[in-house]
Parts: C-alpha cells; sequence; structure tokens
C-alpha cells in the first residue's frame, strides 16, 4: 500500500498502527537475517505507535508510516555509526534535523540501515569492519548498489515505507537502481545536513528512497526547508512535491546524455528505452544533449574534491570524544594513528589518503584546486543543458545489478569509474532522481531524471509518468 | 608524477594511519593507477575559471553574533570515558 492511501486507512480507523508496526518490526528482524539491511532495529518503535495511536488529532501526512534511515543520520539515542567500527557505541544526543521533520509529520523510525562505511562504495560492500553486506532483494547473489544500501534493500521488501539515503556522489539512485525502488536525491541546501555524519560537506545530500515518485515526494516535502542549524542549507520556500504527480509533461523536452545509453549494457539499454517511449507517448520531444566535460573529467573532478573533504571530515575521529575507545597510551600522534589505523575499514583508510594527497603541499593546485575549477566548468554546463531541455536522462547505471563476483575482479579505479553517470549531477549539485522503469531478466533497470537546481517538483512530474505501473 | 613508497608513508603520516608493509604496497600501487587517470584533468583549459566550493551559488552565510542554548558540558561529555574533572581527557602531547 502507497504512503497516502496508508495514512487514510490509518486514519479512518481501518489500520491499527500499533499491531502494524509490530508486524513491521517482525518482518524487519526476519528479513534481516537473511538480508542484512539494518545496523539497528529500533525497538523504540512500538512505544512511538502506541503514542501516536493515542493522540486524538492525527495530522501528519506520514502518520504511522514506518521509517528508516541511513547510518549516518542521527536518531537520538540510537546508535549511529555511518557503517563505521570507529563509531561503535556512539548514541546521538538529538535528532537529525530531517529525522525531526519525519516525526513531525508522524512517521515510525524502525532502525537505522546499512551503508558502505562513511558512503565510500557504489556497491554496499565497502562496510566497517564487524558489519554484514546487504543482498540483493531480487538475487541474494548479487548486491544491493551503494552506499545507501540497506536502505533500498528494505524499502523493497516492506510494503509500505520509506526510508532516508544520503547522496554524495551518488549513493541514492546507484542502490535505488539496484533494488528496484525510487531514490531522489534534492538539490544541494534542499534537505539539511544538521545531524548526518559528513563525508563530503559541499556534496551531502538527504533524500527519500521510496516504493513509488509519488511516496518520495510526500518524504522531500516533509524533510526539506531551511534550517539554521545547517548554514548550506537553502533559504527558499516550502513546496508541496507530491502535487506535482497530477500534472501533464506534454510538450516538456527531454535530452537524453549522449554516450550514457550506448554504453550501457543492452539490457539496460532495452529497458531505459521503455522508460523513455513512456515519456514520448505523454507528449515529451527526446533530444541529445552532450556533456563532454561532465562524461570525461565528471569521475576524476568528483572524487579528488569528495575525498579531499572526507579527508578533513574523519580527522575527528580518533578515539577520544565518542565511538570507539582505547587505552590512553603513547603520545598523541601515536593514540590517535593507532585508533583510526585499527578500526577504520580499507576504503576508508584509501580515501583519506587520497583526500589528504590532493590537499597536500605541493599538490593542491594540481589535484585540489583544479578539479574546483572544473566543478564550475560541470556546472556550468549544466546550466547551459537546461536552456536547452527541461530535464536531462540517462541510465542510472550501466549495468544490471553485479554479482559480488563481478564486483570481486573490479580493479579500484574500475570501481570508481562505475560511478560515471552518477557523479555528475552530484558535482553539480542538481536535483536528480533514479525511476524503476523495467525489469529485464528478473532484475530491475533504473532510469536517472535530472532538473536544473530547486526543481524537484518538475522531477516528480515527469519521475510519475516513467515509473513502471506496479503489480 | 612519480608515487614512491615515500610519497604514500608521507601521506599516512599527515592522514595520521599507520599502514602494514603490505598495505602500503598496495597503495603504491593503485596511487599509480589512479592518479594516472586523474591527471588528465590537466588537459582541460581552466584559465579565468573560477574555482566552485559547493554547487549553488551560495554567498557568505552570517547570523546575528546572539548567545544561544547549546549542549552541557555534561551531556557533551556523556559519550567518552576519556574525561576528568568536566573536561575531555587526551594522550599525552608533550
Amino acid at each position: 500500500m502507497r504512503i497516502p492511501e496508508f495514512v487514510q486507512a490509518v486514519k479512518r480507523g481501518e489500520i491499527d498502527i500499533v499491531e502494524h508496526t509490530h508486524k513491521v518490526l517482525d518482518i524487519c528482524a526476519h528479513v534481516n537475517s537473511e538480508y542484512h539491511y539494518f545496523t539497528a532495529i529500533t525497538q523504540e518503535a512500538l512505544q512511538r505507535a502506541k503514542e501516536l495511536s493515542r493522540r486524538k488529532e492525527k495530522r501528519g501526512v506520514l502518520w504511522g508510516v514506518p521509517v528508516s534511515a541511513k547510518d549516518a543520520i542521527s536518531v537520538m539515542g540510537v546508535e549511529t555509526t555511518g557503517g563505521s567500527r570507529i563509531l561503535k557505541g556512539y548514541m546521538p544526543l538529538f535528532d537529525a534535523t530531517a529525522v525531526e521533520k519525519l516525526r513531525d509529520e508522524g512517521a515510525i523510525i524502525i532502525g537505522k540501515t546499512s551503508q558502505d562505511e562513511f558512503g565510500f562504495g557504489s556497491f554496499g560492500i565497502n562496510v566497517g569492519k564487524g558489519y554484514e553486506i546487504s543482498l540483493n532483494p531480487f538475487d541474494k547473489r548479487r548486491v544491493c548498489g551503494g552506499s545507501s544500501a540497506g536502505s533500498a534493500g528494505i524499502t523493497q521488501k516492506l510494503d509500505t515505507h520509506a526510508s532516508l539515503g544520503e547522496s554524495t556522489g551518488g549513493s541514492i539512485v546507484n542502490p535505488a537502481s539496484f533494488c528496484g525502488v525510487v531514490g531522489l536525491t534534492p538539490t544541494y541546501g534542499r534537505v539539511s545536513r544538521h545531524g548526518l555524519l559528513d563525508y563530503g560537506t559541499s556534496f551531502d545530500k538527504i533524500g527519500p528512497m521510496a516504493k513509488s515518485v509519488e511516496d518520495a515526494a510526500y518524504v522531500l516535502s516533509s524533510i526539506s526547508g531551511h534550517d539554521k542549524a545547517d548554514a548550506t542549507s537553502a533559504n527558499i520556500k516550502k513546496e508541496a512535491f507530491h502535487s506535482f504527480v497530477k500534472k501533464d509533461i506534454r510538450g516538456m523536452k527531454m535530452g537524453v546524455i549522449k554516450g550514457s545509453l550506448e554504453n550501457a549494457d543492452t539490457l539496460v539499454q532495452k529497458g531505459c528505452q521503455e522508460g523513455i517511449r513512456k515519456l514520448e507517448e505523454q507528449g515529451c520531444e527526446i533530444r541529445t544533449i552532450e556533456l563532454p566535460i561532465t562524461m570525461k573529467y565528471g569521475v576524476s573532478c568528483y572524487y579528488l574534491l569528495a575525498t579531499a573533504e572526507a579527508s578533513t571530515n574523519l580527522a575527528r575521529y580518533c578515539g577520544m570524544r565518542y565511538g570507539t575507545h582505547e587505552e590512553l597510551k603513547g603520545d598523541f600522534n601515536s593514540y590517535f594513528s593507532d585508533v583510526r589505523s585499527g578500526h577504520f575499514g580499507k576504503e576508508a583508510k584509501r580515501r583519506i589518503m587520497l583526500g589528504t594527497f590532493a590537499r597536500m603541499a605541493g599538490f593542491r593546485d594540481a589535484y585540489y584546486l583544479k578539479a574546483a575549477k572544473i566543478r564550475t566548468l560541470i556546472v556550468n554546463e549544466y546550466k547551459k543543458a537546461f536552456k536547452r531541455v527541461d530535464a536531462l536522462v540517462s541510465p542510472t547505471v550501466p549495468k544490471l545489478p553485479l554479482t559480488f563476483d563481478e564486483v570481486k575482479r573490479l580493479s579500484v579505479l574500475e570501481n570508481y569509474m562505475f560511478d560515471v553517470l552518477t557523479v555528475g549531477p552530484n558535482v553539480a549539485g542538481i536535483p536528480h532522481m533514479s525511476v524503476p522503469v523495467s525489469m529485464q531478466k528478473g532484475l530491475p533497470v533504473g532510469l536517472m531524471l535530472m532538473t536544473d537546481h530547486f526543481e524537484e517538483g518538475k522531477l516528480v512530474q515527469i519521475g510519475s509518468k516513467a515509473e513502471m505501473q506496479k503489480q | 608524477m612519480e608515487i614512491t613508497k615515500q610519497t604514500i608513508q608521507r601521506v599516512a603520516e599527515v592522514s595520521r594511519l599507520k599502514l602494514s608493509e603490505s598495505e602500503l604496497k598496495e597503495f603504491v600501487a593503485e596511487f599509480k593507477e589512479i592518479l594516472d587517470v586523474f591527471s588528465k584533468i590537466d588537459e582541460v583549459n581552466t584559465n579565468d575559471v573560477e574555482p566552485s566550493f559547493q554547487p549553488v551559488g551560495l554567498k557568505n552565510v552570517l547570523r546575528e553574533d546572539e548567545a544561544e542554548k547549546c549542549l552541557t558540558q555534561e551531556r557533551a561529555l556523556s559519550q567518552t570515558r576519556h574525561k576528568q574533572d568536566g573536561y575531555f581527557k587526551g594522550p599525552r602531547v608533550i
């Protein structure tokens, strides 16, 4: 059941949310033992359901809806580690603003979801030491995508659910595509980052993962808005994004990114063509748009900048104020280095090193600063494209969900290159959404739509016309 | 540019990471491969292009300099066992 129907049924008294929450927690425990989507399932959810059901006034648009949040998003009193052992035991003293806003609408937080450590991965396999890897809901031999792996997997498995994911370079749309759900990454600044464990401060966005475009839109409407606790949050009017579902798309112009379809696997091409055809049937004009700098240098630009930011953001994890502790011995350099070397996973170390390198004296101008200039060119390239078309279109990921064996065979560089289609919109901070448009050989195919800054409404308007009909 | 074992060792020190001999060897090879490709950004003409440190054209974000409520000392210290007399207790500095 989709969110608006569910909430209506709850408000009419047809669904008892205490009973429903109980049932959902049982299903989650069962699914989790097999698929590993949660880092924590919150038993407080039942208390919350009881408390909500006692209230006379039932006003929120998410009343009684079970929701989850990626582990990097703070939930007060629930262990929050960003999937890393270095934060083991950390219990936030406050809710992230996005979580607080979900609660204001009557949502019930049922758990924290699995992810690549601090968001460092495209397949959900770079989990921190001691964490389990999420398995694809369609085929357990395949990955969920990443880094918001658990959020995507559990959203596919539950009947009524939405999850908060987080994207730095594609971590919402990529797993959404692999798990057959909708993933919506808003414009940078649309949703407050307060309470999010930082990866790349100028890239990070919290956004919904949901079972339909309309559900995602309801969640986005709930969590967006200016927040004085996040200086980079946008001070612009709130919108009811779900109202855009009903608007038609006749006469809109879509630009398919040159090279994105041609270089994708045949089955991904076929699936995406089904989605594009639907847009055409509803009166859209389809064109081809070239983004030469984005397509050629986007991955390099992204990894240099995002790891540079990550290397400074992760400097705070040193075993002193929160998270993992060791016995204080040796001088501070030696203590901090020992804690960090012992508890960060391999990819975290790699990205800290790469980012440190990119901004070190002697290399900074050639790597970090050069990449920041290319970022300007990439933003301009998108801005120019949006003068010609309403939205851009490409596959979300060039391949069907990979098997664990296939991922294992990729080199580190090939791993990074896999993000070729998702890094562009993240570097430019433009809203983008993966919509499941087709099933090929029993596996989902996601089509990615992108619009100009702060045009999430248009994204919802178009995405709702492309999405696959639900059985 | 040449990535040597010394370069990686230096980066690790600045990053406050201790690498094992095998990690060091692995990172040297990987960094060579990665930076070989990433260095191609040098081909792009960026004369007269300003760098972007965020994507949406934010200008200076300021607020009034007013005292506001924040975490109490006790709560701020509640997540650590390294504390003494109301302060964080760190490792030896000198």
